[in-house]
């Protein structure tokens, strides 16, 4: 593998590698969301009259 | 459960005018066409006469700044109708149009480093118009979270937010001529006045690259924007309890 071929396979592969990391982290804003979803839903009946 | 169905679904318009169905399709297909385009990029498309095989990154490199500006302008745009009508959802979706603007600037920046460090044996140069220019920009979109979150949540918030964004597309047409304007520079012009200066199987990978791009960023845009919709609803309901 020459010095320009491992240069652009490790620009493509940080592009994966920051899409992929944003995608983890935004699965983990998903599942708090899921959470607190099914926290209100819970919640809801309690509150009412 | 009707309360939350109620304050949600106003917010929740991503449900009925771009659902789950279409918005992964649209993440599956923008994928698959990342992924075809990189794939041309390595083994089909000729090496450029000048740079040689290093050139395969202007495939990732450009159509990856030119959908961080096409974010900043949604931004914006955003922004200006937010100002024209005074509507509130339209802060979320400039907000989040700004937040994946900077996500593809980080991108652009760090595969513009590898790139110059291949091509010209620096990852930075200070004197390029080009690069300094598009670092003010992402630089001007960066402060803008600094800004929103140094304001209470609500009308002002969002009106301050829009004026910024949108005084933030000024730049992006200045980042983009910088380079056609420059009397010296070392940044290659490939888009030129007399059309782009490549082969056509050139500009055909480049395309699809450039077409994947947009549609992942329009993917995350649309993830992102149900996630803040639904964040807000379920931050309304809380107050409201």
């Amino acid at each position: 593998m020459t010095t320009a071929e491992k240069y652009v396979t490790a620009a493509y592969l940080v592009f994966l590698g920051i899409v992929l990391l944003y995608v983890v982290i935004y699965a983990g804003k998903v599942a708090r969301l899921e959470r607190d979803v099914t926290e209100a839903v819970e919640r809801v009946p309690e509150s009412r009259p | 459960m009707t309360e939350l169905v109620a304050i949600a679904r106003p917010r929740l318009r991503v449900r009925t005018r771009w659902g789950p169905p279409a918005a992964a399709v649209l993440a599956a297909a923008s994928s698959i066409t990342v992924l075809a385009g990189s794939a041309l990029a390595f083994y089909w498309v000729p090496s450029e006469a000048d740079q040689g095989f290093s050139q395969r990154i202007f495939y990732l490199h450009v159509p990856i700044a030119l959908t961080s500006y096409a974010c900043f302008g949604a931004g914006a745009w955003k922004g200006f109708r937010l100002v024209q009508r005074g509507e509130l959802r339209h802060d979320l979706e400039s907000y989040t149009a700004v937040h994946i603007g900077v996500i593809f600037g980080v991108l652009t920046l760090v595969t513009g480093s590898i790139w110059a460090r291949v091509s010209w044996g620096i990852w930075w140069s200070w004197g390029e118009d080009q690069l300094v220019l598009y670092l003010v920009v992402f630089l001007f979109y960066c402060t803008y979270f600094m800004l929103r979150f140094s304001i209470d949540a609500g009308v002002r918030r969002a009106r301050v937010c829009a004026v910024y964004a949108m005084f933030g597309a000024v730049l992006v047409p200045v980042s983009f001529l910088a380079i056609r304007l420059a009397p010296r520079y070392i940044h290659p012009v490939v888009f030129t006045t007399h059309g782009a200066q490549m082969a056509r199987s050139m500009l055909l990978v480049f395309g699809v690259m450039f077409a994947g791009l947009l549609g992942l960023g329009a993917s995350l845009y649309r993830t992102e924007l149900a996630g803040r919709r639904i964040d807000h609803a379920l931050r309304t309901l809380r107050s409201e309890a």
